[in-house]
């Protein structure tokens, strides 16, 4: 083993602990800045609404504003690249902007999204704590190894982990560059009648079409 | 659908509609293709199918990835417009706070109503179903039977257009030949649990559902549906034609704009409105039904929500369609708050909705399957009829009356949320994370028990004495009860869920420490809020009469869900079209008679 793997490897326990602390603290809500709006306007950060326009593309941040810092944008984008990275399955995180998603998604003045929040913004100070204090540098900014070594250290069970995993999978796979990765394959119109699971499909599940 | 300004309207219309869904929606229909004027009052605001659907949208281009929120309970796609379980200006109440004793009111503030984003279940009640009390002493008989009924089944199914399969089933009534579309293909998961449910006796066969498979032939059809009326022969068959067939894409929550699906909007409206015969105000927030002195009803006063100004139209006819609740509140608001309609005191009574209870299950059988487009008709493919009647019969169930399971697709279009439940992810991350996801997309079916609730002393709706709306107008305190025969239902369905996934290999995700009983969902869940204003033979203990017409106010009819006596497991929308139209063709020879 050489200094450098030395340097890399984390010291377990404490990292789990550390982690673990996240889990259960208590999280931010609403970001500041937002908070200060609603006092002052308290119709100035709601939801899109019981009447938005459906038949449009909206940009991330367009309904209402992204709340992530540079740090925690930062951090975001690597932690998600980690996650789902460019390979024979499909393209990488960063290609079909899984952090912004992300930011839209712990931004959103909903329970459920200020729920993600308390677990999502703590969680990535705290990576980028643990990187600095073990690396001497923020998750974003350390080495491949490094960044498998915390990833590795957090897939052991970390609820930020698990959190960040189901939104970043939501906006992954929402994205129809991603549908062959995971093989949705519809959204197509087809003429006639509709053909049902191929041949393959049907023997591989072990049925029969009953339908003519 | 183009609508006019209260200033517009004229002075006095043959029928008023209140509510354009569709018992509104079919109203219209029938009546001014049969030459009556009618002004239809909504309380949303008009809606532009063509426009507004967003077809092909997918998650990429919604927030949240189109993912469910308090404003969209749905999905950003679906198409309920200022709706939902929650509506701002307009609350309503619980008398109680346990939760399990508390009603979820689902409202849909547009034109069309629910209509635009519902399931397009079509099923027909059979023939126990109008006579439940007669089979086993619960609840209410209709004063109707299936064969009073049977004629406008066939003529809804031929207007909006229904595919599926006659399978000669009890009490799962066949329709004519050559009425029903032909049904699609079923999907993987479909196919998967028919087979292995067939080993435990559970039937699986093609649901029907309100979607053209097939271009319409209104040359055909148009006919059929209005002999002696080339006029509205014409407009008809220009409608259907104007219809295509679905094309296996964008599923119908979200509307159809080619119309291929039914909604009110695409297929009620449009050859209404080509009569001539039919003026629309949207935004007509309707507070009563005016009555006369001589006791009839001589049209509705509303809150024109544009201007915050009460108007009043007229009509030699009112009908009320604006969903059971709001029917029941309108009767109760009416005559400035004493209420009409009500000499039997049961208006407001017996409000039902559906038994849910619902599991989805993991089959291995059906990870890393070839990807394929597995979309569909845009909702059910296959379904199971009710399958125990002869053990319910012979008293082995403890339970009366049935539920069916409808099956959902397994590989739809990932909108915001991760397409595998996390757990399936644990400590993965990479490559490793994305071979996971593409293992298990797709090896989950939902299965669903879609279930008869028995009417209820304790389930009921009433005004609240001190809540009002935001322009002034009591509002809806609801009471919600189930029993045992709806909780002992939910407990069957978890276990049949059970049987059938580990039949199939797989799994049900249900922690078996819950109890099953609990699964049942909330009261108005499901989306089949009926009664409130029950149709009986006798006026003394019911609301309606076979007609639709109040007992008490002969022009005052009320066509949505509240006049049903029961509430089979059959989901309601296409009995609530056939009882409208069959109480359309009784006005209109009423009319004719001169008794309007």
């Amino acid at each position: 083993m050489n200094s450098q793997d030395q340097e890399n490897r984390l010291p377990r326990r404490r990292v789990l602990q550390w982690f673990a602390a996240v889990a259960t603290a208590e999280g931010l809500s609403i970001p500041a800045a937002i908070a200060q709006e609603i006092k002052t306007n308290p119709t100035a950060v709601t939801g899109y609404g019981q009447d938005p326009v459906m038949a449009k593309t909206y940009e991330r941040g367009e309904v209402w504003p992204l709340t992530f810092t540079d740090p925690e944008k930062k951090a975001a984008v690597a932690l998600a690249e980690m996650l789902f990275p460019k390979d024979d399955l499909g393209p990488a995180a960063s290609e079909v902007r899984v952090a912004d998603f992300i930011d839209e998604w712990v931004s959103a003045p909903y329970p459920r999204q200020q729920g993600d929040r308390k677990a999502i913004i703590p969680g990535l100070k705290t990576l980028d704590e643990e990187c600095r204090k073990h690396f001497q540098k923020n998750f974003a900014d350390a080495s491949e190894e490094q960044k498998k070594a915390a990833c590795d250290e957090m897939a052991k069970g970390n609820h930020f982990f698990n959190v960040f995993t189901g939104i970043a999978s939501g906006a992954y796979y929402s994205d129809p560059k991603c549908w062959k990765a995971l093989g949705y394959a519809g959204n197509v119109p087809i003429g006639g009648p509709f053909p049902g699971p191929p041949e393959e499909v049907l023997k591989q599940a072990g049925v029969e079409q009953t339908v003519e | 659908m183009p609508t006019i300004p209260i200033s517009k309207a004229k002075s006095e219309y043959d029928v008023v509609i209140v509510g354009s869904g569709a018992g509104g929606g079919q109203m219209a229909y029938t009546l001014t293709l049969a030459g009556l004027k009618c002004l239809m009052l909504e309380a949303g605001r008009s809606y532009d199918v063509a426009k507004e659907t967003p077809m092909f949208q997918t998650g990429k281009d919604a927030p949240l990835g189109g993912s469910s929120t308090p404003d969209k309970n749905f999905g950003f796609f679906d198409a309920t417009i200022d709706g939902g379980w929650q509506v701002p200006d307009e609350p309503y109440t619980q008398a109680s706070d346990k939760a399990e004793e508390q009603f979820m009111w689902w409202r849909a503030r547009m034109m069309g109503g629910r209509t635009n984003h519902w399931g397009r279940i079509s099923l027909r009640n059979g023939p126990y179903d109008f006579k439940p009390y007669s089979r086993d002493g619960l609840g209410f008989d209709w004063p109707i039977s299936y064969d009073d009924l049977e004629p406008y089944y066939t003529k809804v199914e031929k207007l909006i257009g229904v595919y599926g399969t006659n399978e000669g089933m009890e009490n799962t009534p066949d329709s004519p030949k050559g009425v029903l579309q032909p049904p699609p293909k079923g999907r993987i998961g479909d196919l998967m649990i028919q087979k292995h449910a067939k080993k435990l006796g559970v039937p699986v066969v093609p649901i029907h559902r309100a979607v053209l498979t097939e271009p319409q032939d209104g040359k055909k059809l148009a006919p059929e549906l209005h002999p002696d009326n080339p006029k509205a022969q014409k407009i008809v068959e220009k409608s259907m034609s104007s219809r295509a067939a679905c094309f296996w894409a964008t599923d119908c929550g979200r509307g159809c704009s080619i119309r291929a699906n039914y909604q009110s909007t695409t297929v009620h409206l449009p050859p209404a409105e080509a009569t001539g015969n039919l003026d629309i105000i949207a935004n007509a927030h309707v507070r009563e039904v005016i009555v006369g002195k001589d006791g009839k009803a001589k049209g509705v006063l509303f809150i024109d929500k544009t201007t915050g100004k009460e108007e009043r139209v007229k009509g030699k006819a009112v009908v009320l369609a604006a969903s059971s609740g709001e029917t029941v509140r309108i009767l109760l608001n009416s005559a400035s708050g004493d209420g009409i309609a009500n000499s039997s005191g049961l208006v407001g009574k017996y409000i039902m909705d559906t038994v849910g209870s619902d599991m989805s299950g993991q089959i291995p059988a059906l990870e890393n399957l070839p990807a394929h487009n597995d979309d569909g008709a845009g909702g059910c493919h296959f379904y199971s009829p009710w399958w125990l009647y002869k053990e319910q019969k012979a008293g082995k169930m403890d339970f009366a009356r049935g539920y069916h399971i409808e099956i959902s697709g397994t590989r739809s279009m990932p909108k915001g949320n991760s397409p595998v439940p996390t757990q399936y992810f644990q400590g993965l991350y990479g490559t490793k994370l994305k071979e996971a996801a593409r293992r298990y997309y797709g090896s989950f079916v939902h299965v669903a028990c879609r279930g008869e609730m028995i009417p209820n002393e304790g389930s009921f709706a009433e005004l609240d004495s001190e809540v009002k709306d935001k322009w002034g107008i009591p509002v809806m305190k609801w009471h919600w009860k189930w029993s045992e025969h709806e909780t002992n239902m939910a407990v069957h369905a978890q276990k049949t869920f059970s049987e059938i996934f580990e039949s199939a290999g797989g799994k049900g995700l249900f922690d078996p420490k819950q109890d099953a009983r609990k699964t049942i969902l909330k009261g108005g869940q499901v989306i089949h809020e009926v009664g409130g204003a029950i149709m009986g033979a006798d006026g003394r203990k019911s609301v309606c009469n076979e007609w639709n017409q109040t007992w008490d106010i002969k022009n005052l009819l009320l066509c949505d869900g509240s006049p049903f006596a029961s509430n089979a497991d059959k989901n309601p929308t296409e009995t609530i079209m056939a009882l409208a139209w069959r109480a359309a063709d009784h006005l209109i020879e009423e009319a004719r008679k001169g008794n309007l």
